[in-house]
């Protein structure tokens, strides 16, 4: 894998840290006008998504990290792992618990997802902004009632739990913004 | 599209227009010279901290000239001028500093450079600080100012004596300020240890500065005198300053050197660093040396960065807001 010099980090450069592949989200240079320069860096670990900052002194190297994010269609779970497939080669690979996260809401069979994959293996998944869900759970919807004012609690296919209008009743498909969870409106579809 | 437009606003390009007409009517009532020496020199700069742009030739050109570099401080000149003759002196010149690019830095910037007869580096300090306040006056308000031994500065904001730690207690203190610093090691040389010092001092004690108010920063270690005489004593100290607002790097001056063999000594000490760690050899600048062999007379230097003090002046967060066009556009 290739190493980088401080002079070329930028915000998303995937780079190994103790271990880790993470990804430059910040990068200052740091220069008194007499002495020694430092980036000071913030990464996001791509693993656990923590957030750390390191200070390098600048001209060290770092080796960088094989980390690729690829669009590929989820399949179906066996309970253990999570498989998706690149629609391009058909080559499949199955992601674990701790890859898929919280996420795991929002995946529904044949959504096109983010995958990335650091030395092949499948370490975050990144569901579409916005998906189709059907409700299977919720309250008696109020008729008449449009405004959508208040809302209530609704249990997908998926098992996302999203806060929709009264007037939403079981069996309805809804679009939901995958990154703030909320509902954005009925799928006519 | 072509991003061909200025970064900074109309109203700020107004404000450095503004800063340069107070700044020469400062210099007028003071009676110190407003001179221009050259950009394109012969001779570059030793520094091992700082990396010149060098020129290179075309491939028709009738003579064989030498590489030549870009200024990245107007000092050698000036001070062939003091040499000369000229009285005390000021300047404000574009500079060139290669690999520096950031929220603070731009490849080119516009340094004001003065000298002043006579004066130690405490004097200067005074006449800074006369200055910071006279342009300020009409864009900011500043509290008092405030004056910080390099120690006082290091042992209140840092938690560590700079003279007298050990290169582990400075690499603890840094740890201890939730520094974690990847490329500096422990062993104990001056080299490790001004890395360390410029460590705290850029990441620890520059973010705990008071603010709204000049802060000047003076005596310095030894091992980063640059170009400031050094003060014999326990410790010896180097007589340089620096000024801060609001955590921001402005200026740098001293007591400046006049001694011939010692500036000679230093430009071949900063050569052997570089050797050391991979860098280019530079030539240095010998008119220079013949200068301070003639005799310069006793002065202090100081230069300061006009595009960080507009920054301050306009509360600009990013260099790129105060230049008309960042390297990037240029």
């Amino acid at each position: 894998m290739a190493t980088y010099s401080t002079n070329e980090f930028k915000n998303g450069l995937k780079l190994m840290i103790d271990g880790y592949p993470c990804n430059i989200i910040e990068n200052e240079l740091v220069k008194p006008g007499k002495g020694q320069a430092f980036n000071r860096v913030k990464l996001r670990n791509l693993k656990t998504g923590r957030v750390l900052e390191k200070t390098f002194k600048s001209g060290e190297t770092v080796e960088g990290a094989d980390v690729m994010d690829t669009d590929m269609q989820y399949l179906y779970t066996d309970g253990e792992a999570w498989y998706f497939m690149d629609p391009n080669t058909f080559e499949q690979v199955g992601a674990d618990e701790t890859a898929v996260g919280d996420n795991l809401k929002w995946l529904k069979e044949q959504d096109m997802c983010v995958v990335t994959l650091w030395n092949g293996v499948p370490i975050a998944i990144t569901p579409p902004n916005f998906v189709v869900l059907e409700i299977t759970e919720t309250d008696p919807g109020l008729r008449g009632d449009t405004s959508g004012g208040g809302g209530k609690p609704a249990t997908c296919n998926t098992g996302a739990v999203v806060r929709v209008p009264l007037f939403i009743e079981i069996g309805e498909m809804i679009k939901v913004d995958t990154r703030t969870g909320e509902y954005v409106g009925r799928d006519k579809g | 599209m072509m991003e061909w437009q200025p970064t900074a606003s109309i109203e700020t390009i107004k404000s450095r227009a503004r800063l340069l007409a107070k700044l020469r009517a400062f210099f007028a009532e003071k009676d110190i010279l407003e001179v221009q020496t050259p950009v394109l020199s012969h001779a570059g700069n030793t520094e091992p901290t700082i990396e010149s742009f060098v020129t290179a030739q075309h491939e028709n050109s009738a003579h064989t000239i030498q590489p030549s570099f870009l200024n990245t401080s107007p000092e050698f000149a000036m001070k062939r001028l003091l040499a000369a003759g000229c009285g005390s002196i000021y300047q404000t010149t574009p500079v060139f500093r290669q690999d520096e690019q950031g929220k603070k830095h731009n490849p080119e910037f516009t340094l004001l450079e003065w000298y002043h007869l006579d004066f130690d580096h405490h004097a200067l300090m005074g006449e800074v600080n006369a200055f910071i306040r006279f342009v300020a006056e009409d864009f900011i308000t500043l509290e008092r100012s405030q004056f910080f031994s390099y120690q006082d500065a290091m042992v209140t904001f840092a938690g560590v004596d700079p003279f007298t730690a050990s290169v582990a207690e400075l690499s603890t203190a840094s740890v201890k300020a939730g520094i974690d610093v990847v490329g500096l090691d422990n062993i104990d040389n001056d080299h490790t240890r001004d890395n360390w010092l410029d460590l705290l001092m850029s990441q620890v004690v520059e973010k705990n500065l008071p603010l709204n108010c000049p802060v000047f920063i003076y005596d310095y270690p030894v091992s980063q005198a640059a170009l400031a005489k050094i003060r014999a004593g326990s410790p010896s100290v180097a007589e340089r300053f620096e000024l801060y607002i609001n955590g921001i790097e402005l200026a740098n001056g001293f007591h400046e050197l006049s001694d011939a063999d010692e500036q000679a000594e230093r430009f071949h000490q900063d050569q052997l660093k570089r050797k050391h760690s991979g860098q280019v050899g530079i030539p240095a600048d010998y008119h220079l040396i013949a200068a301070l062999k003639h005799g310069m007379p006793d002065c202090a230097g100081v230069a300061v960065g006009l595009d960080r003090l507009l920054m301050v002046l306009t509360g600009a967060e990013h260099i790129n807001e105060v230049l008309t066009f960042p390297f990037d556009r240029a």
